[in-house]
């Protein structure tokens, strides 16, 4: 189930025309950016992750020229969370220059967290309480909290209460072998227990999508990214000085392989007859993003070009149902690839009757997207994926592509751990 | 005309041919040979003669084909790979012979398939039992789905029996000696992670969600490629049967290479079956000494005591009582009543004393919302606590996840008023054992349920009419009673009163069925069936005890025969004062025949404070450090101020053992004479699951087939001269003692 992507949409008017609503106010992306997004333990290595929230964050205005002043709110996601800055939204604006009058939290939602940070910001613009808001997302996989064991830690709290030496050398005197063996952040699912990796090894075995279907989808993300990258398209991106070292402006996970080469690799979960292996898998990534998001009159009357107008829903196709939308109308698909073979499994479940029948409660197939509207641009398995920051990425990457290709609307899909999903449509501003 | 001759010759060609294979087929995929089992007439697959002729005849075309490198061995069954030999085709035998010649063929099939020129892959999801796991680990290499469904094991000692096709003499190569003994002398239940970990299976796939098809159709297609592929490896040499052994492995090994050594594993393994079986069940016996002869003299000598063995067991009257039992528990897990109108969705127990808490965890267990309601905090959270504790000891053990505990948990919802009461479906009452206290809940529930909301009282002697006397709607109410401790004990003893409805009836089955109990369905009266029995059985007991023999020699004496709970042991599980009161109420109902020992001396040890297991003291003196009981010397002061004399021609160690067993036997034939019992099935059921009475014997009605009723009568009416009317054997008992012929079994 973890990997079914369920899709949210709120309702709207009948009118194919646009996704505005009477009464409400038309919330827009004004502009999105993101750092580059680097292999975990590449140039980023020594970084705090609220340094790449910076990064972004300040990249952001510096594009817009927004006056800091005017930003109402700030919503970031993050999934691995640093412990000495456990509300890295407020800390990471504190340091881009924010003022300490804009309130700032942090969201968790897994891979889909900082979708939730931009759904959290358009309901805030929505319903008026405010005209600005930031949202983004960080990841920093190049570091994560590495605990002391349970018991480890419950002796050294009894030490710190621990009032004479007597006492303080008894506890120490209980320390074992054991007490030092470190606890990793989970790896797997809590409620599951089980591993990402294993679990869509698991869901491409259930929709029967084979080895060479995978590395053919990830081989295809990989070569669209690179080609992507040698036009120019990837404006999303802001450089970023890494201090002490270079200038980073380009994403360094884009690597077109070989079918040849990638049929080499031995899975990387299932062993040894699963299909999952590190080449169609997207790989640990540090990374942060953000975008802007106004109402539509404010950003106009600042005189900025909106981009897109933003509408996060749920559930693809009770929406286009509802909306008289089909998935025809749709010009630019940008879904989030956590694995090949799950983005396959996604598209075929979207194309089978059984699965809408059994398990969507519906009588008919979705039916999928074609591939040339499909992630032209690469996706997570090519660009990376920060957990966190892969959001702001799709609705930015969307919009820009409505604009490069001259397209209405835009759908953005994206799978989490916990076996949820999000989805938002977009519609190009008139230029 | 033309089509009909047609038709007629192609089936006329077929006949000929023995092309009818219904139960095996094979397909030949890039050079696997792969095998598929499904009887078609049957939930699940079972080695029949049908099937077993149709798997020689696919075997013997692979092996004649040369393009066939290697074969999979699959069953397209949900939930079942085989679960092990067909009972009937054991029990139409008439002579050990017949039972050893059966057991030679298996032997043969799967030695063919172990010599096999070709590796075979066994592909298992499901049950994996008896002579499919046999059939498994006659292959060269084994593939496990880690569904649920899938289970090994080597049940044949639950049923009397032994492995007989060669399970005996594989399964020691395969886990080693000390392994293999435990999993063939338990029988016990191995799922596949753990059948990975022990060795018994080389390769183990997870079970997948939904995809575009069902997903266990998918799953078994899954498998199938995997098992394919090993195949394929297996042929081109890629993949290797050998797994590298770990030290610990190397060194046992090592120690057991010494035949010494072995020699003691033998004794001590004899010494434990015999310390926990009294040398009642001979299976285990049969087992230890046919892996004895195929480790010590070879596989020859190993394969012949097997089958000789195995059908030396069959004709015993234990493996006849086992498998009896085994098919009366399949009858009592089955819902006669047809389907209730309304579904049970939520129910409310009332009391979280032990019983409460109890029937409360196997209720929450399955998803059942359940309430929770006691009178004080204070026993709300002791049943709280006892449902948790009860949940976290399967996480423990890993049987479940903390997460499935804490999901499971979240259904149960305790409390003090009745809020909510309006929405469940049954209400269970657990409250103290008192008629005026029975009435007073069953009023204020009443004021509160729904219309369609059944009444349930969890007595264990306090007739239901009587307690539904009190009701506005006693078509509506009914008694469930179970045995403590009620996560572990699977009997639950339902009984109907004459205005309790069919549709009440059958809900109550079904939420037992859904509790995971074994049900019997009896009338209403003092004491119903089981504790009817019970309490005659104890009040010999206790004149026993004031005989002067004590506890410990009435515990051996009572094991001895078969119970696995000694007289003095159950008085203190039971509580002293709970047999107090049910020996003093069932006395009241029938009188002299319920007489024998003096209940005063348990009045008096309540007086002293003690209570049985419960209060630390009884019979015996309970601590939680000393495991080695001591009698309580305060309990024998009593015994010895009630003393009486015995009389010395029925007071010999077999009298005692057939005095109490008489009893026992003579009220369950008194149940089924007066119609509180339904059938004989029944009655063997709640004995042997309820009250512990000898599974070897099969219950007290296939103990009257086996022992004969007429020996029974004969002692009973040297017991009679002796004590009176407490041994009087009743009409039903006459009837079959005077005529041999008659079996309460056919």
């Amino acid at each position: 189930y973890v990997f079914t992507t369920f899709i949210k949409l709120s309702e709207f008017t009948k009118s194919k025309k646009t996704l505005s609503k009477p009464g409400v106010r038309n919330v827009v992306l004004v502009e999105g950016v993101r750092t580059p997004f680097l292999q975990a333990g590449t140039t980023y290595a020594d970084l705090m992750a609220h340094d790449l929230a910076r990064g972004a964050l300040q990249g952001l205005l510096n594009r817009t020229a927004f006056p800091k002043e005017a930003v109402d709110y700030i919503v970031y996601g993050t999934v691995i969370q640093e412990v000495k800055t456990s509300n890295v939204a407020r800390e990471a604006a504190l340091g881009a220059g924010f003022s300490d009058k804009t309130p700032a939290h942090t969201v968790t939602m897994a891979c889909i967290s900082s979708n939730q940070a931009m759904t959290t910001a358009v309901g805030l613009v929505a319903s008026g309480q405010c005209d600005a808001v930031v949202a983004g997302g960080v990841e920093f996989m190049s570091d994560v909290p590495i605990r002391h064991s349970r018991k480890m830690r419950k002796m050294m709290l009894s030490l710190n209460r621990a009032r004479t030496l007597g006492a303080r050398l008894s506890l120490l005197g209980s320390l074992r072998l054991s007490h030092l063996v470190p606890e990793l952040p989970a790896v797997s699912e809590f409620s599951t227990a089980e591993m990402m990796g294993h679990s869509a090894d698991r869901l491409a075995a259930a929709f029967g999508i084979s080895r060479l279907d995978q590395d053919e989808f990830a081989l295809r993300s990989h070569v669209l990214a690179k080609k992507a990258q040698d036009e120019g398209l990837l404006t999303d991106i802001v450089d970023f000085k890494v201090p002490g070292k270079d200038i980073v402006s380009k994403d360094n996970g884009i690597r077109p392989s070989t079918m040849e080469q990638m049929s080499k690799l031995k899975p990387a979960f299932i062993k040894p007859h699963g299909t999952v292996t590190a080449a169609n898998s997207s790989y640990l990534t540090d990374g942060a993003s953000a975008v802007l998001i106004m109402s539509e009159e404010k950003a106009l009357a600042m005189g900025y070009k909106p981009k897109a107008y933003l509408s996060p829903t749920y559930a693809i196709p009770k929406v286009l149902e509802r909306s008289g939308l089909t998935l025809a109308d749709i010009d630019a698909f940008e879904f989030h690839e956590a694995f090949a073979g799950q983005v396959l499994a996604n598209l075929t479940a979207m194309e089978s009757d059984w699965f809408a029948q059994n398990c969507m409660g519906r009588k008919a197939k979705v039916g999928a997207p074609p591939m040339e509207k499909f992630n032209l641009w690469g996706g997570s398995l090519s660009l990376g994926h920060p957990f966190a920051a892969t959001g702001c990425r799709l609705v930015t990457m969307v919009a820009h592509r409505l604009k490069k290709e001259g397209g209405q609307y835009g759908l953005v899909a994206a799978c989490a751990a916990g076996g949820q999903g999000h989805a938002m449509l977009v519609e190009a501003c008139p230029q | 005309n033309n089509s009909f001759n047609m038709n007629g010759i192609l089936l006329g060609s077929v006949g000929v041919n023995r092309q009818t294979r219904t139960h095996v087929n094979y397909e030949v995929k890039d050079n696997v040979a792969v095998i598929r089992i499904n009887d078609p007439t049957s939930k699940v697959n079972t080695l029949t003669r049908q099937l077993q002729d149709d798997m020689m005849e696919v075997l013997n075309e692979v092996w004649g084909n040369s393009a066939v490198k290697s074969a999979v061995i699959i069953s397209t069954k949900p939930g079942c790979f085989i679960a092990g030999a067909n009972i009937d085709m054991i029990k139409v035998c008439k002579s050990a012979e017949e039972v050893s010649k059966l057991s030679k063929e298996g032997q043969m099939m799967f030695e063919k398939i172990e010599k096999s020129p070709i590796p075979f892959v066994a592909a298992v999801n499901g049950t994996c039992m008896g002579g499919g796991l046999e059939f498994a680990i006659a292959c060269h290499y084994r593939v496990a789905t880690k569904s649920k469904k899938t289970v090994m094991a080597l049940p044949e000692v639950m049923l009397g029996l032994l492995p007989g096709a060669g399970g005996t003499q594989r399964m020691p190569k395969m886990l080693g000696l000390p392994t293999a003994f435990d999993v063939m002398l338990t029988g016990r239940s191995i799922r596949a992670d753990k059948a990975k970990k022990m060795g018994l299976v080389h390769h183990v796939i997870d079970p997948l969600g939904p995809g575009v098809k069902d997903p266990e159709e998918r799953l078994i297609e899954y498998l199938e490629e995997v098992a394919v592929g090993v195949a394929k490896g297996l042929a081109k040499k890629t993949v290797t049967v050998e797994k590298k052994k770990g030290l610990m492995q190397k060194v046992q090994d090592a120690v057991l290479g010494i035949p010494l050594v072995r020699n003691q594993v033998y004794k001590t393994v004899t010494q434990k079956v015999m310390k926990q079986t009294k040398g009642l069940y001979p299976a285990p016996l049969s087992i230890i000494e046919a892996v004895q002869a195929g480790v010590e003299k070879g596989p020859a000598e190993g394969y012949h005591v097997e089958a000789v063995n195995f059908g030396k067991l069959a004709m015993t009257p234990e493996s006849r009582a086992l498998i009896g039992l085994y098919q009366g528990q399949v009858a009592c897990k089955k819902n006669n009543f047809g389907k209730p109108e309304r579904e049970v969705k939520s129910l409310a127990v009332l009391g979280a004393g032990l019983m409460g808490a109890g029937i409360a965890q196997v209720t929450v267990d399955k998803g059942v919302a359940t309430i929770l309601k006691d009178t004080t905090t204070e026993g709300l959270a002791r049943g709280h606590d006892q449902v948790y504790k009860g949940l976290n000891d399967k996480a423990k053990k890993k049987s479940i996840t903390t997460f499935e505990r804490d999901m499971t948990l979240s259904f149960l919802k305790g409390q003090l008023d009745y809020s909510g009461f309006e929405k469940v479906d049954m209400v269970i009452e657990a409250v103290f054992e008192d008629l005026s206290i029975k009435h007073k809940v069953l009023k204020e529930v009443e004021a509160v349920i729904p219309p369609h909301c059944i009444f349930a009282s969890n007595t264990s002697a306090l007739p239901i009419r009587e307690i539904a006397a009190a009701s506005k709607r006693p078509e509506k109410v009914i008694g469930m009673h179970y045995f403590s401790p009620v996560d572990k004990m699977q009997l639950l003893e339902i009984i109907t009163t004459d205005k309790t409805s069919k549709d009440t009836t059958a809900s109550a089955v079904a939420v037992g069925l859904k509790q995971g109990k074994v049900i019997i369905v009896v009338g209403d009266g003092p004491g119903f069936y089981t504790t009817r029995c019970l309490a005659p059985t104890l009040v010999e007991g206790i004149r026993i005890l004031q005989e002067g023999v004590g506890p410990k020699k009435l515990d051996s004496l009572t094991t001895g025969f078969g119970f696995p709970v000694g007289v003095s042991t159950l008085i203190d599980e039971v509580g002293v004062d709970v047999a107090a009161h049910v020996a003093e109420d069932l006395g009241k109902a029938f009188g002299s025949r319920f007489g024998g020992g003096n209940v005063d001396v348990l009045k008096t040890m309540i007086q002293k404070g003690f209570k049985g297991r419960k209060s630390g003291k009884g019979c015996y003196v309970y601590s939680a450090k000393k495991k080695d009981k001591q009698v309580n010397s305060g309990t024998e002061e009593i015994l010895k101020a009630f003393k009486l004399t015995a009389p010395p021609a029925v007071s010999g160690d077999e009298d005692v053992q057939y005095r109490l067993v008489s009893r026992f036997v003579n009220e369950a034939a008194l149940c089924l004479q007066e119609g509180i019992l339904a059938d004989p099935v029944q009655g063997d059921i709640g004995a042997v699951f309820g009250l512990g009475f000898p599974p070897c014997l099969g219950g007290p009605f296939r103990f009257l087939d086996s022992f004969g009723a007429d020996k029974l009568v004969q002692k009973m009416k040297r017991y009679e001269d002796a004590y009176g009317n407490q041994f009087t054997p009743c009409q039903l008992l006459l009837d079959y003692a005077k005529d041999p012929s008659k079996k309460f079994h056919k």
